[in-house]
């Protein structure tokens, strides 16, 4: 194959490689000196990285300390950055007004999701496998113990920090015009993460899980028009097999489809729910006017007109 | 439509009748032998044998039969019943349900836990409905 080629260079390389060593090195340094001086030709064609177009397409905006809208603008144009604002006000983030309690939250639902996703690894949702799971991953998974102790305290914490946040936001006023509506999503939000972590509870499939979701299931059964001990249940034709429980449960008891469901909420439903929840979240605090503090007095006026077009 | 979903048409959980062995199987006082199986107990009295269904009337856990106190005691929120079922402590509303129990053709006991008698507070109980005991 090598004599077909066409390259003279590469065809004398192989037919004089039984020359003497003093010839051989010779062609060596001619070698590397020839790609030493090819490559210093390339270096100088080469552009500053951030003129290349590879740049360019990844940051539209270069990083201009000096120049307060170009500041404004890479903040805007990057993915990340851009979910916080541009511009804040000093007082507003002093920590005894905000407690830092929201982003503390949402940094524990970071934490929780990166953990929870791992633990998935290593998690059957059935009666067989689910606690001998919990078990296989306390005793043999590497960093198993560590993992399910950083979901478990992580999901304590983020119900203590998400009531301290509500209860900062009632210290505060935060709740007043123009943030009632975002008032309303963080109730959402605060019963998302109350769902998330009694769906969470039954997954070990233990007792204590077991008779917890016992226990809260049977008080689905009172509901209201809905479960078939409730007011007007049993009026409306509800029975154990067909009332809210059973469709919370997939049974009549806590049971395979119990830990199946519950898994799937835990894991699926109510995270991606609460995301949505979340993102609005975010985005209404900026609009109502920043994270703590009075709200803009523009707001006001504006709502005025909207009301003088009716 | 996304409600029917979620309420499945068939279920795979232990049939609610079952037969149990004729009444001169239990002594006098309460037989645990059915409650991992069939989450009940057999109580028999000087007049009477019935089936308490093992279930806790504040919020459903399974309570324990401690033989030394003669009493039922519920893990989850300490409700106490007298070895006939009937709560004497703790938040427990009612007494414990009874299974309707009939005797076959055998002489053996048949317990049904889908149908319970009850005897809410205040109310007209329904422990001395015909099928609530067997009369011995």
């Amino acid at each position: 194959m090598a004599s077909e080629n066409p390259d003279p260079k590469e065809t004398k390389q192989l037919t004089t490689g039984e020359d003497s060593q003093k010839g051989m090195l010779e062609r060596v340094r001619e070698g590397t000196s020839a790609l030493k001086e090819r490559a210093i030709e390339e270096a100088k064609e080469y552009k500053d990285p951030q003129d290349t177009q590879l740049w360019k397409s990844i940051f539209r905006v270069s990083h201009d300390r000096s120049d307060p809208r170009n500041r404004s603008l890479a903040v805007l144009s990057n993915v990340f950055l851009h979910l916080h604002p541009a511009k804040i006000n000093r007082d507003a983030v002093r920590y005894p007004f905000t407690w830092g309690m929201g982003g503390i939250t949402f940094y524990l639902f970071i934490v929780l999701t990166f953990t929870g996703v791992l633990l998935m690894f290593y998690y059957h949702p059935t009666k067989v496998d689910a606690f001998r799971d919990i078990l296989y991953l306390e005793h043999d998974v590497p960093f198993g113990k560590l993992l399910r102790n950083m979901h478990r305290w992580a999901a304590h914490l983020m119900v203590i920090t998400t009531w301290l946040h509500m209860f900062r936001v009632v210290l505060t006023g935060s709740y007043k015009r123009p943030r009632e509506f975002n008032w309303c999503v963080g109730v959402v939000l605060l019963v998302l993460t109350l769902l998330l972590s009694f769906t969470g509870y039954l997954l070990p499939d233990d007792q204590l899980g077991f008779w917890a979701v016992t226990v809260g299931t049977n008080m689905a059964r009172a509901t209201p028009m809905l479960g078939h001990e409730g007011p007007f249940g049993p009026q409306l034709g509800l029975t154990a097999y067909n009332d809210v429980r059973f469709g919370l449960l997939g049974g009549s008891i806590v049971d395979s489809n119990a830990l199946l469901r519950s898994y799937i909420w835990h894991c699926i439903g109510i995270p991606l729910v609460a995301s949505i929840f979340m993102a609005v979240h975010f985005w209404r605090i900026r609009k109502d006017g920043g994270i703590s503090g009075p709200a803009p007095v523009v707001l006001e006026s504006e709502m005025k007109t909207v009301a003088k077009k009716k | 439509m996304f409600v029917r979903f979620f309420l499945p048409r068939s279920i795979l959980e232990p049939s609610s009748v079952f037969r149990i062995g004729p009444p001169s199987d239990y002594a006098l006082g309460v037989d645990t032998k059915w409650q991992q199986q069939y989450r009940i107990w057999v109580t028999k009295t000087s007049d009477r044998l019935f089936v308490i269904y093992a279930r806790c009337t504040h919020l459903g856990c399974t309570p324990d039969w401690k033989a030394s106190e003669n009493k039922f005691k519920c893990p989850c929120h300490g409700s106490g019943y007298d070895s006939e079922g009937i709560n004497f402590e703790g938040p427990a509303p009612r007494p414990m349900d009874r299974a309707k129990v009939t005797l076959d053709a055998e002489g053996q006991v048949l317990v049904d836990t889908g149908k319970l008698f009850e005897w809410p507070k205040g109310e007209v109980g329904h422990f001395n409905d015909p099928d609530a005991y067997i009369p011995l």
